[in-house]
């Protein structure tokens, strides 16, 4: 029940923590945007000055931008469907009665406790690695050339790092919704007639559309901000070969040490997110309705 | 065509054995009942006869083939559950034809059966809502309609108006019948409700502890109980137990006699009234009788008797049942 002042002072209530989150999003917002206009780099204060659209400009025609954007959405996607798909077919198996099954959960929790950098580096060192690493030692154990995970593949070797960390989110609320799925409704449809394949279509996978739905929105989130893997392993390289949005900004502010620009691409990042959740919204944003 | 057997059918689970060894045979278009106390493995071993449940030993035999390793889908029967298990994000057409989709039917054959259906079972307004937005009886519809259309060899019920409320209940367990009635199909029904047992019941058969205590038609269950258990279990209010010198008078160790069946007036039996309930068209009446014990006494609507009154009872002597120290009846 919801009269009219309880309306009201439901608002009231809410009203400081809204006006604060607010406040803490526009403030730098805000500055960004000042400075996306501004021609102003840190080795050269004095030079400071308004400039337009000139740091936009240079962002848009820089010859890394649609790739960048390119490598951006393919990180973002590759680990979705990664994760997604490994994760559903993951809980499938851990939800089955085994022994020990509590230690193979933390098990296949543990690389989400594992930092960013660590994760990468241990990836680059103790896997990829071409003298070193397991891959290369299994490489030559069938007689072949280590393959050059970083230098060849660095790109697609990222997604696999970024998603071997995300898998474990995925699956942890994949699993969580799993246990959710009633048994009786497993068992009416297998009287039903329903083989495994089209129990897991018609039953399990429509009880997991929510949860999925979840997990690739938040996931969305963070992975389009992924930079500390791609800074570990491949600097964004070789060339600008696994160069993101993220990395092209960090490059400007810190290699560069270009402000404006940095701020420009900030902007632009900010653009892109907003397309992105406006598709993701209209595409599976309705799932999440009751 | 839904004849079903049981084989000296036994079920473990570990070390519990929970079916220890039941045999039963049940005729085409029969409707059994299972009841028996909470725990006692009725729905186990309705789960066994649908394919749910591995059977540890026996054997399952479905219309004269041996059933008991073939999956639940290939036994060709259908099930009610408890919690109706409707498919939540399905409407209830596709619900219903979800069996006919499994089975490879055409959509217009599909489209066809469930009109038929949702006719029988008054659905038809209901056919493009989900489940979530339907009341317990519609959804409990629901879910037999989804058992009708695959017109199986047999149904099999666990406890499906346990959910309900009581009016509905009646009307619920009436449709059920008449369903019965009308597909002349085999059915199983599982539950713990007397009256349901005793109303919808072509045989009853009572469970205790996983063994069978008796089978029969309900009024030979009321009329001639096989056993002390089966004495007790069935009818309500239960019927009077009474053991010592008035047993050994009549040759038993225990005898019982049901509180329907003690007139109340003159007789050889005189006790202290302790609690009379007046129901209007029936009171039931809880006498300390002397040298005998507590006696439950179901009397017409017009008595009058009250808390500390003294009457005089009398056990209609041809109702008296008689047990024997293992709790068979003596006949
Ligand atoms: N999966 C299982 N593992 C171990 N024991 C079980 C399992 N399922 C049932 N049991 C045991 O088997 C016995 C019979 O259970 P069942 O569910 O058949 O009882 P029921 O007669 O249907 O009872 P109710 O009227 O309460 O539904 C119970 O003692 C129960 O604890
Ligand atoms: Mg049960």
């Amino acid at each position: 029940m919801s009269t009219h002042s309880t309306r009201l002072a439901a608002r009231l209530m809410v009203a400081p923590s809204v006006i604060l989150l607010f406040v803490w999003m526009i403030v730098p917002l805000a500055m960004t945007l000042y400075y996306s206009f501004r021609f102003y780099r840190l080795l050269t204060p004095d030079r400071t000055r308004w400039t337009s659209f000139d740091n936009y400009t240079w962002f848009l025609n820089s010859p890394d931008f649609w790739l960048a954007i390119f490598n951006t959405l393919a990180l973002v996607g590759g680990v979705l469907v990664i994760t997604v798909v490994l994760g559903t077919l993951i809980a499938l198996l851990i939800d089955q009665p085994v022994k020990g099954q509590g230690v193979l959960r933390i098990l296949v929790i543990a690389p989400f406790f594992v930092m960013p950098p660590v994760a990468a580096s241990i990836w680059e060192n103790l896997f990829m690695h071409p003298q070193n690493g397991l891959f290369a030692a299994f490489a030559r154990g069938f007689g072949a050339q280590p393959i050059l995970f970083l230098e060849n593949y660095p790109m697609l070797s990222v997604i696999g790092i970024v998603s071997w960390e995300w898998l474990p989110f995925a699956t942890l609320i994949l699993l969580t919704a799993l246990q959710s799925l009633s048994s009786e409704q497993l068992e009416a449809a297998e009287m039903d007639g329903a083989g495994a394949v089209s129990r897991f279509r018609h039953i399990i996978l429509p009880h997991l559309t929510r949860a999925i739905t979840v997990v690739i929105l938040i996931q969305t989130i963070f992975l389009l901000g992924i930079f500390g893997e791609i800074f570990t392993t491949t600097q964004g390289g070789p060339g600008s070969a696994s160069t993101t949005l993220p990395y092209m900004i960090f490059k400007q502010a810190i290699a560069a040490k270009d402000i404006g620009r940095a701020a420009a691409g900030g902007i632009i990042a900010v653009i892109l997110a907003n397309i992105v959740a406006y598709f993701l919204m209209r595409g599976i944003g309705k799932n999440l309705d009751a | 065509m839904g004849q079903i057997t049981l084989k000296s059918v036994r079920k473990s689970f570990g070390d519990v054995h929970v079916i220890p060894g039941v045999d039963l045979e049940i005729r085409d278009g029969e409707f059994v009942v299972f009841v028996g106390p909470s725990g006692c493995g009725k729905s186990t071993l309705l789960r066994l006869i649908a394919g749910l449940e591995d059977t540890t030993a026996g054997q399952i035999l479905i219309d004269g083939k041996d059933a008991t390793d073939l999956p639940p889908a290939r036994r060709g029967l259908a099930m009610v559950f408890q919690s109706y298990a409707l498919y939540p994000h399905m409407t209830v057409r596709k619900n219903i034809a979800f069996p006919l989709k499994m089975a490879g039917l055409s959509e217009a054959e599909q489209a066809k059966k469930v009109e038929a259906a949702a006719k029988v079972l008054n659905l038809t307004a209901y056919l493009d809502r989900r489940p979530g937005q339907l009341s317990g009886g519609q959804r409990q519809r629901v879910a037999i309609g989804r058992a009708i259309v695959r017109e199986p060899a047999a149904f099999l019920f666990d406890e499906p108006l346990s959910n309900l409320d009581a009016a509905l209940r009646v009307t619920m367990r009436q449709e059920i019948s008449e369903l019965h009635q009308a597909l002349k199909t085999t059915m199983i029904y599982v539950t713990h409700d007397q009256v349901e047992a005793m109303t919808m019941a072509d045989k009853i058969v009572v469970l205790n502890a996983g063994r069978i205590e008796q089978v029969g038609s309900p009024l030979d269950l009321y009329h001639f109980p096989d056993n002390l258990f089966v004495a007790g279990f069935i009818g309500s209010p239960k019927m009077n137990l009474i053991e010592g010198a008035e047993a050994a008078r009549h040759n038993a160790r225990t005898i019982g006699i049901r509180p329907e069946h003690i007139g109340v007036g003159s007789g050889p039996w005189e006790g202290t009234v302790q609690l009379s309930e007046h129901l209007g068209s029936d009171s039931f009446v809880k006498v300390q009788v002397d040298g005998i014990g507590v006696l439950n006494v179901r009397a017409g609507g017009e008595i009058g008797v009250h808390h500390g009154d003294r009457i005089r009872l009398n056990p209609e002597p041809d109702k008296i049942h008689r047990f024997d120290a293992d709790g068979k009846a003596i006949r």
